[in-house]
């Protein structure tokens, strides 16, 4: 058939509509995608991004709409709903933002998984592996096959997932949130990986809510917003601002940098050692001030969960110690609590929250056994509602009341319930782990706004991210973590974020390779 | 094709409804087997009806049926809430029963008032005791509580047939591997002449209401709740988790010692090796119908009591085995457990004669 390839799109996502009780997930999307570009889909949590991916994956069905693909005579023809393996098979091949990877196996078995029959006498090992050869060669993604996959690094099984996709000769690459967890030098790689691979022919979608890697490497831009595309431009006419406005549906105000005031000391490592592997961390120094905050700047998996953890009173050094204020911090999370640390876990879903739980329910969960909110044992409902409707009011909590379930709520008002139950405790320390991992623009600003409000009060605040925006946006003071080792903190106004990415990568401050 | 697709939430009346709907099919699908032992499947139904709730004397046989399976309704409950997945409530029950015969039958003399609350704290504390080990190698060891306590009833069992073998036999028992018997004054009183059911029936139910406030209203049952729901959340926000499932387990296991001790001390009058036909294991099914809650326990218990008072009268009219009774109570455990599936995800048909494509295949 004489149809060419720019005007004839390679798949086609066609009046897509995804509704999830009240929810709409998805209303009315359309979306094309032709072979040679690479196409962002930027949306705030929640807009709908992965459910459209995972329908036209095939891990959803589409209440309405058609997902299209092209075949090899040129034809348009539907996918197969709710078929993962129709979907493959048709050339769409998907990174997940949490790899699907079988740790035990190398990263050869891992790719050649599930592309062999399952009664064919032998597999040939060389025939695969002299394919993937050539793909690595044409594609540069370098990767050791022969290593356990739980041996590998996260940019290298990052690799691996994209070598499975093209060894399945997909023609259409989804990726959900790539950079998540790679430094900013694996991302820059990863994405003039991507735009080798579709100057060869490959669409490719990728999902994100970081403005600078959509502006840096997309020819297009789909804006989701509330489920439905509310743009779908070249990225030649876009810049940051239009984009943050296109996402939100308003003018966002930023929050800006402005320096804190110091006092003495409050918290103090010295010489802390705990936990192993990914989650060690050695000889850790450091010393937090009051009305200070110092980020914590380092790729996920580096010890950061087991600083947070010790600090937390969750775990026990096995060397060094923790002093806040005079007094040592025991290892004990009601301990920690009550000597004045508040903490914000990584995972609010798992540590933060008991889902199951209503609002009100978590709002008190840290406190439940203060006699503001129990007599003799047995709870107070009244000073319990009371507390939560003023939280709800204060912290702007999107809920259907005090007693909504917990669980059913958004990322960000779920991270409002942790803010409010925490520093409404007037705490000294603050710790922030992750704050604004997955939350929106809006939400995002919110967290920030509290993390400075608290220091102002006097606070100290250790800010874990991996985030360098948000680090450098808030922090006084930076110092990065690297398998365990914590850097000297150093005034933000004199690193940039080169030299703290390449810190982040194992380097040292003035730029050569670390043991 | 069917689908499951998660639900994002679940009307309370949906849920409501669930287990009751899981009942009258069980009750629906036991027409089969009474069908294949050649009954007349409505005419057995209605003598299951009528043998449990069709004279005072039926009703009363129903309500001593359900007394021990509140009680274990209740520690299964309790103790699943914190997913301390506790399958040994039979064992504690024979160690609650246990330990009011070793001291009721005898040991102390003292008025009633005095010896009844002491046997009840003696098989409270003994079921707390025997929970307590298993709780402890959890939480200390990390050894799953699933196969300790379900292990823990068979070695409670032999002891305790070795006791009623030995030590504890009763030379008056003609032989019998029996205790001796209850003084009259550590013996739970019959709340109607000549009728079975005695105040262990209060007592459950009083259970059922303190276990009720204790998880709703106080501060421990947020605890505990907050401890099942998420073990991690909960330790980070301070709460003592390893001591919550330490009263947990002491709590559970001293409400299934009571089961025992409400059975000597109420029905019985003497321990034997077979005074409970499963009332612990039996327990987690009431549990489960009940959906964990306290006081639906209690309606749980009489049905699953019902079930077998009526099929025993049933199985003397008609000469179906009664063991219809155990059949019945394990399919409702199986179609509670299915309809949970229901709670959780919407079910959906789908057409499967859908066009299907391949990369190769050409239109």
């Amino acid at each position: 058939m004489p149809e060419t390839e720019t005007v004839h799109p390679l798949l086609s996502l066609q009046n897509i509509t995804k509704i999830f009780g009240d929810l709409v997930a998805n209303g009315n999307v359309n979306l094309d995608l032709h072979a040679g570009e690479i196409v962002a889909l930027l949306g705030e949590n929640g807009a709908g991004k992965t459910t459209l991916m995972n329908i036209l994956f095939g891990h959803y069905v589409a209440d309405e709409g058609r997902v299209m693909v092209r075949t090899s005579s040129g034809t348009l023809v539907d996918l197969e709903p709710g078929a993962p393996q129709a979907a493959l098979e048709a050339g769409i091949g998907m990174v997940h933002q949490h790899f699907t990877l079988a740790e035990n196996l190398t990263g050869l078995e891992n790719i050649v998984l599930g592309t062999e029959s399952l009664f064919a006498r032998k597999f040939s090992r060389s025939k695969a592996r002299a394919k993937l050869q050539e793909l690595m060669q044409s594609s540069g993604l370098e990767v050791d096959l022969d290593l356990r996959v739980s041996k590998l690094a996260v940019g290298e099984r990052q690799r691996v997932e994209i070598l499975k996709a093209l060894y399945r000769d997909a023609r259409i690459l989804v990726l959900d949130e790539p950079t998540a967890v790679l430094t900013p030098q694996e991302s820059d790689s990863l994405f003039n990986t991507l735009k080798l691979l579709a100057a060869k022919g490959m669409a490719i979608i990728f999902i994100s809510h970081k403005m600078a890697e959509v502006l840096g490497a997309s020819d297009r831009v789909a804006v989701l917003r509330g489920g439905r595309i509310v743009a779908d431009l070249p990225t030649s006419q876009c810049d940051r601002h239009k984009l943050a406005e296109l996402m939100v549906g308003h003018a966002v105000q930023m929050a800006e940098r402005e320096p804190g005031n110091p006092g003495e000391e409050i918290l103090v490592f010295k010489g802390v050692s705990a936990g192993e592997g990914r989650e060690l961390i050695e000889n850790v120094n450091l010393s937090l001030r009051k009305g200070e905050i110092i980020g914590l700047a380092g790729v996920s998996g580096n010890g950061q969960s087991m600083l947070a953890k010790v600090l937390s009173g969750l775990e026990e050094p096995t060397a060094g110690a923790v002093t806040l204020g005079s007094q040592p911090l025991k290892a004990n999370a009601a301990a920690a609590i009550q000597s004045g640390v508040a903490r914000i876990p990584e995972d609010r879903h798992h540590d933060g929250i008991v889902g199951a739980m209503s609002v009100e329910e978590n709002l008190v969960l840290e406190e439940i056994r203060k006699p503001a909110y129990q007599r003799f044992g047995l709870l107070r409902f009244n000073e319990i509602r009371k507390r939560a409707q003023e939280a709800i009011k204060a912290y702007d909590i999107r809920c259907s009341g005090p007693l909504a379930v917990s669980r059913l709520l958004s990322g960000g008002n779920i991270q409002k319930i942790v803010l409010a139950r925490t520093l409404d405790q007037e705490p000294a320390i603050v710790l922030a782990a992750q704050p604004s991992r997955g939350l929106d623009v809006g939400a995002t600003a919110d967290v920030h706004r509290r993390l400075q409000e608290a220091r102002d009060r006097g606070a100290g605040v250790l800010l874990i991210s991996e985030d360098l925006d948000e680090l450098f946006q808030l922090s006084d003071r930076i110092a990065v973590i690297h398998r365990g080792h914590v850097s000297e903190p150093m005034a933000s106004e004199e690193l940039d974020k080169k030299q703290v990415g390449l810190m982040m990568a194992g380097h040292s401050a003035k730029g050569e390779q670390a043991a | 094709m069917i689908r499951f697709e998660p639900r994002t939430n679940v009307s309370s009346l949906f849920a409501l409804a669930l287990p009751i709907v899981a009942g009258i099919t069980a009750l629906a699908l036991a027409a089969i087997p009474i069908a294949a032992a050649g009954g007349e499947v409505f005419a057995a139904y209605g003598h299951i009806f009528k043998g449990a709730f069709g004279s005072k004397f039926a009703f009363s046989e129903l309500l001593a049926r359900a007394t021990p399976l509140i009680f274990t309704g209740l520690a299964v409950s309790v103790a699943f809430r914190a997913k301390l997945w506790n399958i040994g409530a039979e064992g504690q029950l024979y160690v609650g029963a246990l330990a009011a015969v070793a001291i009721g039958s005898g040991a102390i003399s003292a008025p009633s008032y005095i010896m009844i609350p002491l046997i009840m704290l003696a098989g409270m504390i003994a079921g707390g005791t025997l929970m307590l080990v298993p709780t402890l190698l959890k939480t200390r060891l990390g050894a799953d509580e699933v196969v300790t306590t379900l292990l823990l009833n068979f070695v409670v069992l032999l002891f305790v047939q070795m006791m009623l073998e030995g030590p504890m036999k009763d030379p008056m028992g003609m032989g019998w591997p029996q205790s001796e018997p209850m003084t009259s004054a550590a013996t739970l009183p019959k709340m109607m002449a000549r009728m079975r059911v005695h105040w262990g029936l209060v007592i459950a139910l009083v259970s059922a209401l303190v276990i009720y406030i204790m998880m709703k209203r106080s501060v421990w049952g947020f605890e505990i709740r907050a401890t099942g729901e998420n073990v991690s959340a909960a330790k980070h926000a301070g709460i003592p988790v390893t001591s919550t499932f330490i009263k947990v387990g002491l709590i559970s296991g001293a409400l299934a010692g009571l089961a025992g001790v409400s059975e000597v001390a109420g029905l019985k009058g003497y321990l034997t090796a077979d005074i409970s036909p499963g009332f612990g294991y039996t327990g987690i099914v009431v549990a489960m119908l009940a959906g964990l809650s306290p006081l639906g326990v209690v309606i749980a218990a009489i049905f699953i009591a019902a079930v077998f008072v009526g099929a025993d009268s049933m199985s003397r009219a008609m000469g179906v085995s009664s063991y219809i009774a155990d059949l019945i109570v394990a399919l409702s455990l199986i179609c509670v457990l299915i309809s949970s599936l229901f709670v959780r995800f919407k079910v959906r048909f789908v057409n499967p004669k859908k066009t299907k494509l391949t990369a190769k295949g050409d239109a």
